[in-house]
């Protein structure tokens, strides 16, 4: 593959996203955030809570109207104002899995209307015979059967339930698919479940994926690339193996030293590393996204740069 | 070594609870010991019960909760230094709040976000145990609650004591939890998933400074998790819960290194590790059983890829394997196939024996 030719599918350039609390106070939840996404590959988010992961794969997909910055996709604007058209186009091109599948599912409804609903706003079949075949033929892709299209949410457990969410999402045949957190409200046994079914389902069908999580070691099995995000900036970003092999940052260091590993005689006596932004000295606004090698690049001022790569 | 006291035995205990839809067998017959000192973790999927066996032992079940059997007996040490041995299941709900929860027994729950009474300070809450159970005058029980809040790794105790618990972050609320339960000096603290709603950084930070708590204060704990990761760093001993069973147990080493449930063989692999480069995770077919519907022979039979024709009939006893480490599955049986361990999980328990050796 010519890597060079390759088109970013969604291409985000300084995203900027301010929530104006009161006159005094602008909590800036996205700062200067810049990444791509290319067809078929996955990109992983990864950042603790309120380091406004999530809000960026919201306003990626429109929930939000950016205070600066561009987004694009497939080479159009989609930041700003739209056309009608351009707007039905991006409503079907882009899809959203959300985090907890006991509330993003209409308790009133069943299955079938659930996953068509989209497919009815945007008439994208022939006969009411092709829209049952289309919902059957994606539930069968997720892994429940076509009987379960005329059930109700509350008749299916956590796993099922986030593939009725996995199915909604697919059935339009989206470019890209946000994926917020989708994972992290199920079991290790059902995360590896539906890991998987995304996995096998992104080899199918090409989507891109923008996987947005805050554990890194589920993010590591099914991300290409990974961007390390903390208080709004995007510390670290590179492919998944330079991230693992040679974090440079320290918050993504703490991050890939916090997770537990199965392991009790290494983990009893292993003690994780501490990062405290306020005492680290390091300041987040004076460093620029600094290349180490590849696509490997870390937020930094050029002391900083010196000292976490050639010490 | 000093002679282990036991504080708590939970024998044959069977719990169902009433709903619309019929009888649901939550726990089917549960054996649990736990000795000073020590911490035990009972692992395993959602609905297989390990939050019910440990709200059974707070005394603190649902309404539609009925214990069809059993017994828990816990011992404790009276204000006058008598030990006492009670079964909690045939107290009094009054004699267990009196006696038992929060002095004696207590509990961190899931999520602080709802755990904490958003009207009070959280001064207030710490405090109101201790002057409860104790009657513990109010300055003495103040100056203990800074203390706890300084133990639990809050910066300005004294400051933070006015706050509401909406003006801390998820971390420091559940630390301000743990602070609570920790008031009374209790023996048995009971901690049910108390990181699944928090970030892995936080979850490093609070788990540690349970253990550290633990080293200072002697007290035993009850874990439930689903985070083998997180099992690995806390306990000493684990019980692996499936369908309201315990279907192995034994010390850590004999869980991880040595497993001989193929349930635990699945959760095992499951888990996502750093260090491979395979693409694919390994899962565990299939979905849990139905409680509501009696069950028959082994619970994990239709999941079970060894799974043995007797499987599907007769329920298989615990087998001992050594002094500390019993599994039930048929495969165990000298009659039985021999049946080794999954290929990636040898090599994988190879991996991890020579990490641990570096």
């Amino acid at each position: 593959m010519t890597e060079t030719k390759r088109e970013p599918l969604l291409k985000v350039e300084g995203l900027k996203q301010y929530f104006k609390v009161n006159k005094k106070f602008t909590v800036k939840a996205v700062d200067d955030v810049s990444f791509e996404i290319y067809p078929g590959e996955t990109y992983g988010l990864v950042g603790e809570s309120g380091s406004g992961k999530s809000t960026i794969g919201r306003s990626c997909i429109r929930l939000y109207k950016p205070t600066d910055g561009k987004i694009t996709f497939e080479g159009m604007d989609c930041s700003g104002k739209l056309s009608k058209a351009d707007e039905k186009k991006l409503r079907v091109d882009m899809q959203m899995i959300f985090q907890d599948p006991m509330e993003c599912l209409n308790p009133r409804k069943k299955v079938s209307d659930i996953i068509g609903q989209g497919l009815d706003i945007h008439h994208m079949y022939k006969s009411f015979d092709d829209r049952n075949d289309k919902i059957a033929e994606i539930l069968e892709k997720v892994g429940l059967t076509p009987e379960h299209a005329t059930r109700y949410p509350h008749q299916f457990s956590g796993g099922q339930r986030q593939r009725v969410g996995i199915a909604r999402a697919l059935v339009m045949n989206p470019k890209l698919i946000i994926a917020d957190e989708c994972i992290s409200a199920l079991d290790v046994s059902i995360q590896a479940q539906v890991v998987n079914l995304m996995k096998d389902i992104q080899q199918e069908t090409q989507t891109a994926y923008l996987f947005i999580a805050h554990d890194l070691s589920m993010v590591k099995y099914i991300s290409d690339r990974i961007g390390v995000l903390h208080l709004g900036h995007l510390v670290e970003t590179g492919t998944t193996e330079e991230i693992f092999e040679n974090p440079v940052h320290p918050y993504t260091k703490s991050l890939i030293s916090a997770i537990p590993q199965p392991n009790p005689c290494v983990e009893k006596n292993r003690t994780s590393l501490h990062y405290d932004y306020e005492t680290s000295g390091i300041d987040y606004n004076k460093g620029i996204l600094r290349k180490v090698e590849g696509t490997h690049f870390v937020r930094s001022t050029e002391e900083e740069f010196d000292s976490w790569v050639l010490h | 070594m000093a002679e282990r006291e036991k504080i708590l035995e939970v024998r044959d205990l069977s719990i169902s609870f009433k709903t619309t839809a019929g009888n649901v067998n939550a726990i089917r017959g549960v054996n649990l010991d736990l000795y000073r000192g020590e911490t035990v973790a009972i692992v395993g999927e959602s609905g297989s019960g390990k939050s019910v066996t440990a709200k059974a032992a707070m005394g603190i079940l649902a309404k539609n909760g009925q214990v069809n059997s059993g017994s828990i007996k816990f011992t404790y040490t009276r204000e006058d230094g008598e030990k006492v041995s009670c079964d909690i299941l045939k107290m009094q709900k009054k004699e267990i709040r009196e006696h038992i929860n929060g002095k004696r027994i207590a509990m961190v729950f899931q999520d602080p976000m709802t755990s904490l009474n958003p009207l009070m300070t959280i001064g207030k809450q710490i405090m109101e145990g201790m002057i409860w159970h104790y009657k513990t005058p109010k300055e003495e029980a103040y100056k203990k609650a800074v203390k706890l809040l300084e133990l639990v790794g809050i910066t300005d105790a004294e400051k933070r004591m006015k706050n509401y618990p909406h003006q801390l972050s998820g971390g420091m609320r559940q630390r301000v939890v743990i602070a609570i339960a920790l008031a009374c000096n209790p023996e048995l603290l009971i901690c049910d998933e108390p990181t699944t709603a928090l970030d892995v950084t936080i979850q490093a930070k609070i788990l540690e400074l349970i253990r550290n708590i633990q080293k200072k204060t002697g007290i035993s704990v009850i874990y439930i998790t689903h985070d083998l990761g997180v099992v690995a760093k806390v306990a000493d001993y684990v019980n692996v819960m499936y369908a309201g069973k315990i279907v192995e147990k034994g010390s850590i080493d004999e869980i991880f290194y040595d497993p001989k449930h193929p349930y635990t063989w699945g959760l095992l692999s499951a888990m996502p590790d750093l260090n491979t480069a395979d693409s694919r995770l390994f899962t565990i077919p299939g979905s849990p059983p139905n409680l509501q519907k009696p069950v028959c022979g082994d619970a994990f039979a239709p999941r079970n890829k060894y799974a043995l024709k007797i499987d599907s009939r007769v329920e298989p006893p615990m087998f001992k394997i050594s002094d500390s480490h019993f599994a039930a599955t048929w495969l165990l049986h000298p009659l039985a196939p021999k049946v080794e361990m999954p290929e990636e999980l040898k090599k994988r328990i190879i991996r991890m024996k020579e990490e641990a050796a570096v």
